[in-house]
């Protein structure tokens, strides 16, 4: 998405709390009905930057467009973005019905209507007859929903969501994760969806915005993010990743070839990487892009030989460490339990043959810091 | 709530304490209400037999009735404004903009601590100085700057636990300032609100020292009954008014601080009313 032409329109967006900075300079386009989720550790500004979209805290920098408006002048009550706070907010003083209609005043509804459409927002989000609870007498995944509920009613253009899930236990979670998804998807909304759990934000989202000290990473889809993280950052927060010290060796023949710590040298398509000959480099191999085997394998693909260290086991997969030949480098490999598993057949002690192929590999400059 | 947990178990020595305490600060205020049903005009022991014959001479004098209906009306008009002023004065502080903001609160809360009769005679000279005649209005003005701190003190709790974002729940559902206000912030504050009324009003009620120095040709009814003392006849109705002034105080303090921790109830509380029938 090029700058400018998203439904929300990030601009070189900064915030300072006197001299700490806590966003500096971002930009970022969100389409209209996209899921876009905002992920990274605590503390980097995801809120900050919900807050700011949201309007309970000015810009220090910069602008923010929503649907073809500049907001540095709307306030919070009349931006068409509705927010799902991270502890909720519900109003305590009010039940559940009262809660979810407590926005609709300023429509001027006549009485009935008001209790249709909270009829109807209670069933979107299967509450349907809690209308007269309190808001103590929820448990945490209804207050959610309710919260949810109160925010949908207006039929904002926008909907922030600040970790909403955060509080749940697993289970609840991922049951909450799917009825978001079904929501989203049959009401058509944009959502920005703050999390720091890459796995939630990865099953969520259209696109992914990795964020690291008040700075954007990476945006990109859940899958671009995974197979072509832009950065050593990226590729270390989002899933397992192997990282391997490498130089470019030479380029020839349209294609690359580096010289790998413990792997020896390996060819890429010149497109893998932009470096020049001589420069350093990282690579990265995803757990799962190796595989093990008794015997080296016939065809004459990437191999080397390595010693079995430890093996869990996981239900759907075995995750073993291996330690490379002659080296002290360990590798994760990540094996998918494709028979009914017999601990015998990989032997600890015996030595095994590691395999991947070349497009596997990823190539990552140097982190500038 | 039973003392389940260790730090709620039962305390003899302690409760021992309390009775003790308690016994030794208001036996003697109960002497008030036990001579006011005493036959004899003179205060003294044996006691002479049942009457509550200074109960109804109450109702016959109009110089009670309206010394009662000026200290009523002082305590409401008192009351409503000490509890709008300690409202603003409570959220102004709890929105920490305030540059310099604790000085004000240890400003506000002086006059808990300034003898009344400092008061009193300032005031008196201040208001004889700019040509104020002494009247109810002048009564209330001293008793609202008395007032003013137990209003801030017992609604700045309440604003104090009070969590920002459901403030901010409410602009982000498109409500400006004044409506949150109404339909947030004053409900969850209402408990606060109510037993501040209660509180002032009590005080007002039953200040007399203030009252003392700034009241014109109206009592109110503290000063009815100083007035009286001098004349022995008229006692036992004195302590037949004075066991209903108590009464009624001892009510609406108890109320106002019941009220006053609905919603600010202990975690544990909270937790029991939970669990208990939904
Ligand atoms: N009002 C404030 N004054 C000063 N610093 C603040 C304020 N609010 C946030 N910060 C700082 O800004 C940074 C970003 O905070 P923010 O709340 O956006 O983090 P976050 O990414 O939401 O983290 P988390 O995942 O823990 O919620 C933090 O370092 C925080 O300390
Ligand atoms: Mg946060």
């Amino acid at each position: 998405m090029t700058p400018g032409d998203g439904f929300i329109s990030i601009r070189n967006v900064a915030k300072s709390y006197g001299a700490f900075r806590a966003i500096e300079s971002i930009s970022m386009e969100i389409g209209k009905g996209e899921f876009f989720s905002l992920l990274g550790a605590s503390g980097c500004g995801k809120t900050t930057l919900l807050r700011m979209l949201a309007g309970f805290e000015d810009v220090s920098g910069g602008e923010i467009w929503i649907d073809g408006q500049e907001m540095s002048a709307v306030p919070p009550f009349r931006r068409p973005v509705n927010m799902v706070f991270q502890n909720y907010a519900i109003f305590p003083h009010m039940n559940v019905a009262e809660n979810v209609g407590y926005g609709l005043r300023k429509l001027n509804l006549p009485k009935t209507q008001r209790r249709e459409m909270v009829e109807e927002m209670l069933d979107l989000v299967r509450l349907a007859g809690y209308g007269g609870r309190k808001a103590n007498e929820l448990s945490g995944g209804q207050r959610q929903r309710v919260a949810l509920a109160r925010a949908l009613i207006l039929k904002p253009k926008v909907l922030l969501l600040d970790e909403p899930l955060g509080a749940l236990d697993r289970q609840l979670r991922e049951q909450m994760q799917v009825e978001l998804r079904r929501l989203q998807r049959s009401i058509g909304i944009t959502f920005v969806f703050v999390t720091h759990d890459q796995e939630e934000a990865l099953t969520l989202s259209d696109r992914i915005a990795v964020m690291d000290g008040g700075a954007v990473l990476q945006v990109g889809s859940p899958a671009d993010l995974y197979e072509r993280p832009a950065s050593r950052k990226v590729a270390g927060f989002i899933g397992t990743m192997n990282f391997l010290r490498a130089r470019v060796a030479e380029r020839a023949n349209g294609r690359a070839h580096l010289d790998v710590e413990a792997l020896g040298r390996l060819a890429v398509p010149a497109e893998a990487t932009t470096l020049a000959a001589g420069s350093p480099a990282w690579i990265a191999i995803r757990p799962e892009r190796f595989a093990l085997s008794d015997a080296p394998p016939a065809d004459g693909s990437y191999a080397v030989e390595a010693s079995l260290e430890l093996t869990t086991y996981l239900g759907e997969r075995c995750r073993h460490v291996v330690r490379l030949a002659g080296h002290e480098t360990r590798i994760a490999v990540s094996a998918p339990n494709a028979r009914r598993h017999q601990p015998a057949s990989l032997d600890l002690e015996k030595p095994v043959w590691l395999t991947w192929s070349e497009d596997a590999v990823i190539v990552l400059e140097e982190d500038r810091t | 709530m039973s003392g389940g947990s260790y730090i709620n178990r039962p305390n003899r020595a302690l409760t021992a304490y309390a009775l003790v305490f308690l016994t030794v600060l208001y036996l003697p205020v109960l002497a008030l209400p036990l001579f006011s049903f005493n036959e004899s005009i003179s205060v003294r022991f044996p006691l002479q037999g049942f009457t509550l014959q200074w109960y109804v001479d109450l109702w016959s004098r109009d110089s009670v009735l309206a010394a009662l209906w000026n200290s009523v009306r002082v305590g409401v008009c008192v009351s409503l404004l000490a509890t709008a002023l300690g409202l603003l004065a409570a959220r102004a502080i709890t929105l920490r903009r305030l540059p310099g903001q604790n000085a004000i609160v240890a400003f506000a809360m002086l006059p808990l601590v300034i003898p009344g009769i400092i008061f009193g005679v300032a005031l008196l000279i201040l208001f004889s100085r700019i040509g104020v005649p002494l009247s109810l209005i002048t009564v209330g003005f001293g008793h609202l700057v008395i007032c003013l701190p137990f209003a801030v003190a017992t609604l700045l709790p309440r604003f104090e636990g009070f969590d920002r974002s459901i403030e901010e729940a409410s602009a982000d559902l498109g409500e400006n300032g004044w409506w949150t206000f109404w339909r947030v912030t004053f409900p969850m504050v209402l408990p606060g609100v109510v037993a501040s009324l209660l509180l002032t009003f009590t005080i007002s009620f039953d200040e007399f020292i203030i009252t003392f120095f700034l009241s014109g040709y109206d009592a109110t009814l503290p000063i009815y009954i100083w007035s009286q003392l001098r004349f022995p006849r008229e006692f036992p109705s004195v302590l037949a008014l004075s066991t209903l002034i108590l009464a009624a105080s001892f009510i609406l303090v108890f109320t106002a601080l019941w009220i006053g921790r609905i919603g600010l109830a202990r975690p544990e509380e909270a937790e029991a009313r939970k669990e208990g029938p939904a």
